[in-house]
């Protein structure tokens, strides 16, 4: 079957034989976009978390089908070394990871979720981001994402 | 200057296994004394690197635009050595940092270390050979350049990877460019490490926006054309081996391209990985399964008391365990999983004779050996090459994936990318042995200890591993891993000793971030903590007046009031707060943690950890606080959450989640980390922080309920 949809601000499609294959593989796979990391294969570690039509979306458990007409954005269209998304720039200067490989996943949940809430409280941190970084990261991610609110909010 | 081929500097002699195994193997009857010397003498050794490259320019590529290529001989797995090694070599080789790019070294360079990258000892061991080397590339940028101007290379001087003779300048890459035939100079004069410009200083990590922008490449991320995916069978249950398989289903399934079947595995390669994996289920596999393992069987033999018994402590008189006078408690750790995020796996290419395999390793240098000995191929036709690791934590010592890849790609002729799924990594982790402790002490009428005792039972942690030759684990005698903390420090007890029982479990246990320092850490500095309170004295107090004189003690006790007095440490409960304290020295590293814990809805919960650490040179300060913060968090995980099980005769829990974690919403709101460089060469840093975590909460639960727990992970009931 073919699935079509924006990714990163631009129009894809694929040619897919079973529309229940997760998201994560189509994406990494196919579109070769290797920003979206693997960590459980069951939504459980949130290390493939991306956007769809910005909601925060753990790709590994996520059919393609549904990806349908929607608008998907990974890491790689969340910002750039000149214009990091605030998230990013928070973490840069946070010095935030460490081996890195659930850090995208982070920074994508944390994008999401301070489009609802603009200025998260600590509550807010510890009820919204529930991925799972064994570096243990999670001191440094929580004054990243106050920055991060900062930044975003105009107040730099 | 002298022309020569090679340069065989200072630290290669003290190459190989190192000092202590070089002590080891010059004495042949060993003695129970002279190993026990040795023990206390491996606390504080850095073993040094014990690779082969002798040659500056198999370590540096100077490209045309110059950038200074580092192929490193240690792996970066989150712990920040990339950003170390370049930080050494940009003051030595006289670049900037920007201009630095660090590469895992392949195996096929001759230079990486062929033990591991694991001890936390890759900056503690190459800071002194980096700055040769570097120091030793910067001279021959001379001497090339020297020629082309016919000058006297001495005169020349060096900035920002440009040399200079007066008015005329050359970048780095035009004066070695074209240069086959090197002129090495003799070991240089090292700069001064007082006018270091990027060693000693915070500076950002040098993979520190790739990762942000998601960028760098894993072992999950590698790639090569014509790649196909394979998955592999392995037993649910403790011990089962493979008896028979029905392949007839799987064959037929989409996209399976072979079914390799062997002696104890069958690998489904496919197209993709989401047929592979919907291949794999579909084979009917008979699986032998000589019994169901059980928690309480697995107990009973982690026992103090059972299996081999070494003595790796022995100062003074035993105790006599009927004494009336004497304290006894025990304590236990349970089975600990890695749950690194990033799955193991690899990618491999069998063409011909050549074999190439792409992984994320901690032992490029093993998984090369055993590639090549399971493939029967020449090991220098066999190239280990090395990605970011997600996560290393010690789980990637044990690299057999790699042979099953390599194997697999053999077989159908084109490369493999197999990797685990998570249940099969939860399941077939290398664990964190599970322990018990008997800690015995005597009071003297002052309250003070006159006698301590630590024994404790562990599986395997360097016995066993691939890592470590048997010869060495036999000359030992010990299991040098579980050691690890198991000694007291307190030197002015006049009678201790630690005893080790070790017995191989029915599943695989090895290397976790820290070895057997988190659990007897745990045990030893709860029965401080228990017997201070007992003997109604100040918990900081009674450890420094237990501490003597010597460098090391000194040294420990630094950290001990350090830590007291930044956290302004109070032995009495303050609200709904209390503060614990304890310490530990791991590899001649002391830290000291005070953990500000209270009690919510019958759950304990960290707010602060305040964090004294001598980490020796800190060659970037800022990573160094970033390994403490993470072994507190990792600490704390370990020591209130996590604990793998058996049932039904399989390792369980198989996900994140029921493997329950510390999250964000577990993670202490305050870290305060405070370095102390005791020493002028840099120490290993990315566990010693872990070890007094555990002790540190359980001792302030100690004084919110009165109640001392004693089991890993800590419970209120």
């Amino acid at each position: 079957m073919k699935i079509s949809f924006t990714i990163n601000g631009q129009q894809k499609s694929v040619e897919i034989e079973n529309g229940s294959t997760p998201l994560l593989w189509v994406i990494r796979d196919t579109l070769n976009l290797k920003g979206t990391k693997f960590g459980c294969g069951k939504a459980a570690c949130g290390a493939c978390t991306l956007h769809v039509n910005g909601e925060a979306v753990r790709s590994c458990s996520f059919a393609v089908k549904f990806a349908e007409g929607k608008n998907i954005t990974t890491i790689e269209g969340l910002g750039t070394k000149e214009n990091p998304h605030p998230v990013q720039q928070a973490w840069i200067e946070h010095i935030v990871p460490q081996c890195g490989y659930c850090q995208p996943g982070f920074i994508m949940a944390t994008a999401a979720l301070l489009e609802k809430k603009p200025s998260p409280t600590d509550a807010d941190i510890d009820a919204n981001i529930v991925n799972v970084c064994r570096c243990a990261t999670y001191y440094r991610m929580r004054k990243a994402i106050h920055r991060a609110a900062k930044i975003k909010n105009g107040d730099s | 200057m002298t022309k020569k081929k090679t340069s065989r500097r200072k630290f290669l002699i003290r190459g190989g296994l190192g000092t202590l195994g070089v002590l080891a193997l010059g004495t042949y009857v060993f003695r129970n004394s002279m190993r026990r010397y040795m023990y206390e003498m491996s606390e504080t050794l850095v073993v040094p690197y014990s690779g082969t490259g002798t040659e500056a320019n198999l370590w540096f590529e100077i490209t045309s635009d110059n950038t200074i290529v580092l192929h490193s001989p240690k792996v970066e797995m989150g712990q920040g050595t990339f950003t170390s090694f370049a930080q050494i070599v940009a003051d030595e080789l006289d670049v900037n940092i920007d201009q630095i790019v660090v590469k895992a070294a392949e195996t096929a360079s001759g230079i990486v270390d062929r033990m591991s990258t694991g001890g936390s000892l890759s900056v503690a061991q190459l800071y002194q050979p980096l700055r040769e080397m570097a120091a030793t590339m910067r001279e021959k940028v001379k001497v090339e350049a020297a020629k082309k101007w016919d000058a006297t290379a001495s005169a020349l001087t060096t900035k920002g990877g440009i040399v200079s003779s007066g008015e005329k300048t050359m970048k780095y890459a035009e004066a070695v460019a074209d240069i086959t035939d090197w002129s090495l100079p003799d070991t240089p004069k090292l700069r001064e490490e007082s006018n270091y410009k990027y060693v000693g200083k915070p500076i950002k990590r040098i993979d520190l926006i790739p990762k942000v922008l998601g960028e760098p490449i894993f072992g999950m991320d590698a790639e090569m054309p014509d790649m196909l995916f394979a998955a592999v069978t392995r037993p649910q249950h403790v011990g089962a081996s493979l008896k028979s398989v029905n392949t007839a289903a799987a064959e037929k399934m989409s996209g399976v391209v072979k079914i390799v079947q062997k002696d104890d595995w069958v690998g489904v390669v496919a197209n993709s990985y989401s047929e592979a994996l919907a291949a794999k289920r579909k084979l009917e596999i008979d699986w032998d399964i000589p019994k169901k393992w059980t928690e309480e069987e697995i107990r009973s033999i982690m026992q103090v008391g059972k299996g081999d018994k070494m003595i790796t402590q022995k100062h003074g008189k035993a105790l006599d365990p009927d004494d009336a006078d004497v304290v006894s408690i025990e304590f236990t750790s349970p089975i600990g999983a890695h749950a690194q995020i990033e799955p193991n796996g690899a990618l491999a290419y069998v063409n011909g004779d050549k074999v190439t395999v792409i992984l994320s390793t901690q032992v490029p240098g093993v998984t090369q050996k055993q590639v090549s000995e399971a493939l029967d191929v020449a090991i220098e036709n066999v190239n280990i090459v090395t990605t970011y690791l997600g996560g290393g934590f010690g789980r990637r010592l044990n690299t057999s994936h790699a042979v099953q890849a390599a194997q697999m790609a053999k077989e159908v002729g084109k490369p493999v990318k197999y990797f685990f799924t998570r249940k099969e990594e939860f399941q077939h982790d290398a664990f964190r042995p599970p322990t018990h402790h008997i800690i015995r002490g005597k009071a003297n009428g002052n309250g003070m200890l006159d006698a301590l005792e630590h024994h404790y039972a562990s599986g395997d942690v360097a016995i066993n591993s691939a890592i470590f030759p048997p010869a060495l684990v036999s000359m030992l005698g010990t299991d040098v891993g579980a050691m690890r903390g198991g000694n007291i420090m307190y030197d002015k007890i006049q009678n201790r000793r630690a005893v080790q029982w070790h017995t191989t479990l029915p599943f695989a246990t090895s290397f976790w971030r820290s070895l057997g320092l988190l659990a007897n850490t745990f045990a030893i500095e709860s029965f401080i903590d228990e017997m201070a309170i007992r003997a109604g004295k100040n918990p900081v107090n009674y450890r420094l007046s237990m501490l003597g004189e010597d460098t090391l003690a000194l040294r420990i006790k630094k950290v001990i009031q350090e830590a007291a007095q930044k956290s302004n440490y109070k032995d009495e409960v303050s609200g709904n707060m209390a503060m614990g304290f304890a310490a530990s020295v791991d590899a001649g590293a002391p830290c000291a943690h005070v953990a500000e814990v209270s009690i919510e809805e019958n759950k304990i919960k960290v707010h602060r950890v305040v964090c004294a650490f001598d980490c020796g040179l800190a060659v970037n300060p800022d990573q160094v606080i970033a390994q403490c913060e993470g072994c507190i968090i990792m600490g704390i995980s370990a020591a209130c959450h996590e604990k793998m099980t058996l049932k039904n005769g399989q390792l369980y829990p198989t996900i994140y989640g029921p493997y329950d974690m510390a999250l964000m919403k577990n993670s202490p709101k305050e870290i305060e980390v405070h370095l102390i460089q005791g020493v002028d060469a840099p120490l290993p840093v990315g566990e010693p922080p872990l070890g007094p975590i555990g002790a540190a909460i359980g001792n302030a639960v100690r004084r919110l309920t009165g109640k001392r727990l004693t089991e890993l992970p800590l419970r209120l009931a």
